[in-house]
């Protein structure tokens, strides 16, 4: 099975398309391979705990490993202890990462 | 570890995109980490290199050039190169040759270069990994 990050920069409650990201994360996920989104720029706005993001939640339960970047945090005002549950910061670094490594990586 | 080498392919043109603010910040951390870096900027990416770009004053908030001091994407482009080069890395800068004729666009920052989808073919045949980042 195949390692994946996910990159997604689009903001769920401005783009329907986001939804694309989830079912692709998801299937991925449930058949097998290693599933890593990181949410970026406006991206990052479902990651707030009182946010409405079903397709977060989706994503979770589905075993993805969820990232926000902290710069992109930083710039809309979240603080950490503002996140949802199992969305973790992590730096630009972590996409450099996984390029490193030969995983397979995607922008949406 | 051996040195890695990453392509980036960028479509979207200067001070309209978060997605470049993001683009510039992965490819100056790979720079610091001295990963040898193809860039092939295409469609409104390939004015990003663009020599003539010039900061400006903004006289409506009442600042002078020097306040104002207006970012450019030729200004982080160039510093890119200097960054990759002091820490033992390369980047090739390819900017697509009908999308700078089609804007004008047709003067380069030095240590870039003119070139076509064969280039970003040859980039992706040679890399480790490539991320296209494109326009939304």
């Amino acid at each position: 099975m195949a390692s994946y990050l996910l990159i997604e920069s689009r903001d769920p409650f401005d783009s329907n398309d986001v939804q694309f990201t989830t079912e692709l994360a998801t299937g991925l996920a449930q058949a097998g391979n290693t599933v890593t989104v990181l949410l970026v720029q406006n991206g990052v706005l479902p990651a707030r705990a009182g946010a409405k993001a079903d397709g977060l939640v989706a994503l979770l339960n589905a075993g993805v490993t969820v990232l926000a970047d902290d710069f992109s945090l930083v710039e809309r005002g979240i603080a950490p202890a503002r996140l949802r549950p199992g969305v973790t910061p992590a730096p630009i670094d972590v996409v450099l990462d996984h390029m490193a490594a030969g995983h397979k990586t995607l922008w949406h | 570890m051996s040195q890695k080498t990453l392509t980036f392919a960028l479509m979207d043109p200067p001070y309209e995109s978060a997605n470049l603010t993001t683009a510039f910040r992965l490819l100056t951390a790979a720079a610091e980490r001295g990963y040898n870096l193809n860039v092939f900027a295409y469609e409104g990416a390939s004015a990003l290199a663009f020599a003539r770009q010039a900061a400006h004053p903004n006289p409506v908030h009442g600042k002078n050039l020097a306040e104002e001091n207006h970012p450019t994407t030729r200004e982080q482009v160039a510093a890119l190169l200097a960054c990759a080069e002091k820490n033992g890395g390369k980047v090739d800068w390819v900017n697509c040759g009908m999308c700078v004729d089609e804007r004008g666009v047709n003067e380069f920052v030095p240590g870039t270069r003119r070139g076509s989808p064969a280039d970003l073919h040859a980039f992706t045949e040679a890399s480790d990994n490539i991320l296209v980042i494109p326009t939304k």
